[in-house]
């Protein structure tokens, strides 16, 4: 087991290396100018541009800058952001709390709804309670955010007025009715977001349920005369679970990356919103930063996953 | 409008025949801006009018809540020297202040100025060439510190310093700012500049503290820690700032206006789009104001049926307008397309392109797409003999156009298509991606096809089509198309340097990436000498004539064709009183604001 990680700790280190290359040379090359707008305004005169440019180090070569990052990197700088002249670490932070909370509540949502449905709808297969929970899920990951997003929008701000569509992440005051304030705001994206996650893991564990509960030790304990109930929770679920503890551990860096679209819906203030409009803006050390932390979380949960495979699994073995 | 025509405009103002708003509307109408109409009649001794409208009701300061504003493009700095656009200078407007805004009307309305100076005052000496600016007194910082004029000089020194690497670097580089006293500057421009309102004014014109900035002027100023915690003279004291995301203010309760300012707190959010901010300010009512709402003017009728919000529309010099290109974009010349050595096979013939303007439905345009939120116009007009509303001097018609066609040779082929010389009537027409915009495609893409022409139509993304990427062949800067359209905005509100985009110094070339704002490369020595003249044109009726002068040039050659005059769009409570500028930022009256039925 020590040799494994120590391997794969080892891989990891040229992966991530090779990443933040790739991302750098893509963005190098990538056309765009942070500071085209200020190219486009007839009342700035070239010389300031170039200034900045030359403040950034813009007009150094691609190595020389890949270099200069790396270094910074290394040393806990994670940039300056060219368009909001603030610290990226600091712009990062900024957002990371309202990112966990709106997208992590989803995914927990997500879990909430696909583990019951889908174990329900495995243990009774093309009954109705499955033939209706399968077609819901096949229209919730068909129909994409935005729409669903303004469906609700259309139906609980404007037709009913009960919530409030614009994400606020400034409520003052503290206490029960902070709570009740975030949670009023925060409902539409999380039902979003999960909604659609679940709808999609709710056909996986269904699946990965059904090909466990055809298995002989399941009628074994079937005629044991142990409980139904028993049956699944003790013998199936724990053994079909496996893949999707896998797979809940793999999505688990969406939650840093954010939801873009949705986030664009409510103006949440998240790190997918950052994201998009660093790159819409050319803002460099923005986007290298939250990409090559989103890659290092990918690599470290891909990690996770394949102990927790390991373990949980006693047929695996770590060579 | 001849200056003689000019002139007796202003001497019927002054004898109160005409009143001032009708002689500015219709400078206006001339693509003057309000503001430069002002300034003429300043020059001629015409006083300003004093009345500030809508009249500010509440008589003690605060008590009116919170006060929400949604400026779907986020602000992320909050230094308005670093500003990257309007919506950074409205962002630092909430706490930074300039000696003086203009309103609606073209007026200058002084704010941390004691008075506007005028000639009468002995404010504007040497014919412009020296301004008296007399500041305001017991004027403080949001930290306690006096306001004084070492604050005005250390602005100028901070921004005209090439290492700072200010925005604003073009207003201030060529002049000189002296202290007189604690309360009193002199500008001196280089030479008499009849325009004189640009320093300290406006959006541009943010005063900014010495005591915090001081140490950090130059190479140093990117780290300065006022640049995220604005200390300004504004109505509201800075509480928190998230780059893109939220500007939050607090009353400033030693602000320097009586009575002023009537909210408690103010929140400025960012992100999404236009669409679902006006359904925040019109349908919902969450927020109490919304900014540049690019929404057709349908659905803004809907939203304001349910009686929570109102769309205003204010004025501005933003136009919509169509450019053909006289080069041809298709051959390379000396490895460059669109060289301003070639020819367009059939834009360099004017009846080509008068056929081309006869086809541009303006009127459908504004009924069906624009509404209340455009206007069609003749923004350049052709000497008309004497003056009404602008929109009546172009013309929609097919069969002229038709006509006009066939005198010039192409003659329609087969396939229906006009053709001359074996080259057809193919043009590619291309613009942004824009739900608006492809429909006005389309209009003129109908109308196009009854006289003959095929056009393809084509739309960039916006982000690309807007941007001055040398290595990309869509860009507006670039017009490797024949037709293309956007807006233009009026930056400034004076007219020289929209108008000398025309000139053939600007053209835009591969020599100077393409950055060149004479976009249509359009080569006119007459427009040149003029564009000349009215840079050292001191006299501001005789500058007028000529700028009016150059309007005329390139609308009667049919180099650009103006569509929808833009007013600027905005959203907010029917609640919420506002003093909205055309000229200014959004925010330049912000102290006025208050909201009605709930006054102390």
């Amino acid at each position: 087991m020590g040799h494994f990680i120590l391997r794969r700790l080892l891989i990891a280190l040229p992966s991530l290396l090779g990443i933040s290359v790739v991302l750098f040379t893509v963005l190098a090359l990538a056309p765009g100018d942070p500071f085209a707008e200020m190219a486009l305004n007839p009342n700035v005169p070239p010389e300031v541009s170039a200034n900045l440019r030359k403040q950034f180090g813009l007009d150094d070569p691609v190595w020389q800058r890949y270099f200069r990052w790396l270094f910074a990197m290394l040393q806990g700088d994670w940039g300056f952001s060219f368009i909001s002249r603030v610290d990226v670490d600091k712009l990062i932070l900024q957002r990371v709390p309202v990112t966990l909370a709106v997208i992590g509540a989803s995914q927990l949502l997500a879990l909430a709804i696909a583990l019951p449905v889908g174990i329900y709808s495995a243990a009774r297969p093309y009954s109705w309670f499955d033939r209706i929970a399968s077609t819901l899920a096949f229209v919730g990951f068909s129909l994409p955010t935005f729409f669903t997003g303004l469906l609700l929008i259309l139906l609980f701000s404007i037709k009913l007025d009960w919530l409030p569509f614009v994400f606020r992440s400034d409520i003052a005051g503290s206490g029960w009715p902070w709570w009740w304030a975030h949670i009023r705001q925060a409902i539409m994206p999380v039902l979003v977001l999960g909604l659609f996650q679940g709808a999609s893991w709710t056909r996986y564990v269904r699946s990965a349920v059904l090909d466990v509960i055809r298995l002989d030790y399941v009628t074994t304990a079937r005629s044991k005369g142990l409980a139904e109930r028993a049956v699944i929770m003790k013998h199936v679920v724990r053994n079909a679970l496996i893949p999707v503890v896998t797979l809940v551990a793999l999505t688990m860096p969406q939650v840093f990356g954010g939801a873009i679209v949705t986030e664009q819906i409510f103006r949440v203030p998240g790190i997918g919103s950052l994201l998009i409009d660093a790159i819409l803006r050319n803002d460099t050390p923005v986007i290298m930063a939250v990409t090559f932390v989103f890659s290092c979380l990918v690599i470290f949960f891909n990690f996770i996953a394949d102990l927790l495979y390991g373990w949980l699994d006693p047929r695996i073995t770590f060579r | 409008m001849e200056e003689r025509q000019l002139r007796a405009l202003i001497e019927d103002v002054r004898s109160g025949q005409l009143p001032r708003r009708g002689f500015i509307e219709r400078m206006v109408g001339l693509g003057l801006t309000a503001p430069m109409a002002s300034m003429m009649l300043m020059h001629s001794g015409v006083a300003q009018s004093q009345v500030i409208t809508p009249v500010y009701k509440p008589n003690r300061r605060g008590g009116g809540g919170a006060l929400k504003v949604l400026f779907w493009q986020g602000a992320t700095l909050l230094q308005p020297h670093f500003a990257n656009g309007t919506k950074d200078q409205e962002g630092s407007r909430i706490f930074y202040e300039p000696l003086a805004v203009w309103d609606n009307d073209g007026n200058l309305v002084p704010i941390l100025a004691a008075d506007i100076p005028s000639v009468a005052n002995g404010g504007v000496l040497e014919g412009g060439k020296v301004v008296r600016w007399r500041l305001k007194k017991g004027v403080t910082w949001h930290d306690g510190k006096p306001f004084t004029a070492d604050d005005v000089v250390f602005t100028w020194e901070y921004a005209r310093d090439p290492a700072t690497a200010a925005v604003t670097i073009a207003v201030y580089k060529d002049i000189t700012v002296t202290k007189v006293d604690d309360y009193t500057v002199l500008v001196s421009f280089r030479k008499a500049t009849p325009f004189w309102a640009t320093a300290f004014v406006a959006a541009e014109g943010m005063i900014i503290p010495k005591h915090l900035f001081g140490p950090y002027a130059g190479a140093k100023s990117r780290d300065a820690p006022t640049n995220l915690k604005p200390v300004g003279t504004g109505p509201y004291k800075f509480v928190d700032f998230k780059p893109g995301d939220l500007v939050s203010g607090a009353i400033n309760t030693s602000y320097h206006m009586a009575n002023r300012p009537f909210f408690d707190t103010i929140e400025m959010k960012g992100g999404g789009d236009a669409p679902s901010a006006a359904r925040a300010v019109l349908q919902t009512g969450e927020y109490d104001y919304a900014w540049n709402l690019q929404v057709e003017d349908e659905v803004l009728k809907r939203m304001e049926a349910g009686g929570k919000g109102k769309a205003h529309i204010v004025p501005g010099g933003d136009i919509e307008f169509i450019q053909l290109n006289i080069t041809d974009p298709w051959t390379e010349v000396d490895g460059e397309r669109g060289s301003v050595k070639s020819k367009h096979f059939a834009f360099s013939d004017i009846k080509v392109r008068e056929a081309m303007s006869l086809l541009c439905d303006k009127k459908s345009m504004q009924e069906f797409i624009y509404g209340r939120t455009g206007i069609a116009t003749s923004n350049f007009m052709n000497n008309p003999p004497r003056f009404r509303s602008p929109n009546t001097k172009w013309e929609f018609n097919v069969d002229k156009a038709n006509a006009l066609l066939d005198a010039a040779g192409w003659k329609k082929g087969a396939d229906g298509i006009r053709e001359k010389g074996g080259k057809k009537m193919k043009f590619v027409y291309q613009t942004s991606i824009n739900g608006t915009r492809q429909k006005e495609q389309a209009i003129v893409k109908q109308a196009a096809q009854k006289a003959g022409i095929e056009l393809e139509l084509k739309s960039v993304t916006a982000s690309v089509f807007f941007s001055s990427d040398v290595a990309n062949p869509d860009t507006y800067g670039k017009f490797w198309a024949d037709i293309q359209m956007y807006t233009t905005t009026m930056t400034a509100p004076d007219a020289q340097r929209f108008m000398d985009q025309y000139i053939s110094a600007e053209a835009s070339q591969k020599v100077n990436k393409w950055a060149g704002r004479n976009i249509c490369r359009y080569i006119n020595p007459e427009y040149d000498k003029l564009a000349l003249a009215g840079e050292s044109e001191l006299d501001p009726v005789k500058r007028a004539a000529i700028y009016i002068k150059m309007n005329d040039i390139v609308v009667g050659e049919f180099i650009v064709i103006p569509l929808i005059s833009r007013p600027r769009v905005r959203g907010a409570n029917v609640k919420l009183v506002t003093t909205l500028s055309g000229w200014d930022l959004d925010f330049s009256a912000l102290q006025n604001w208050y909201r009605d039925g709930a006054v102390g």
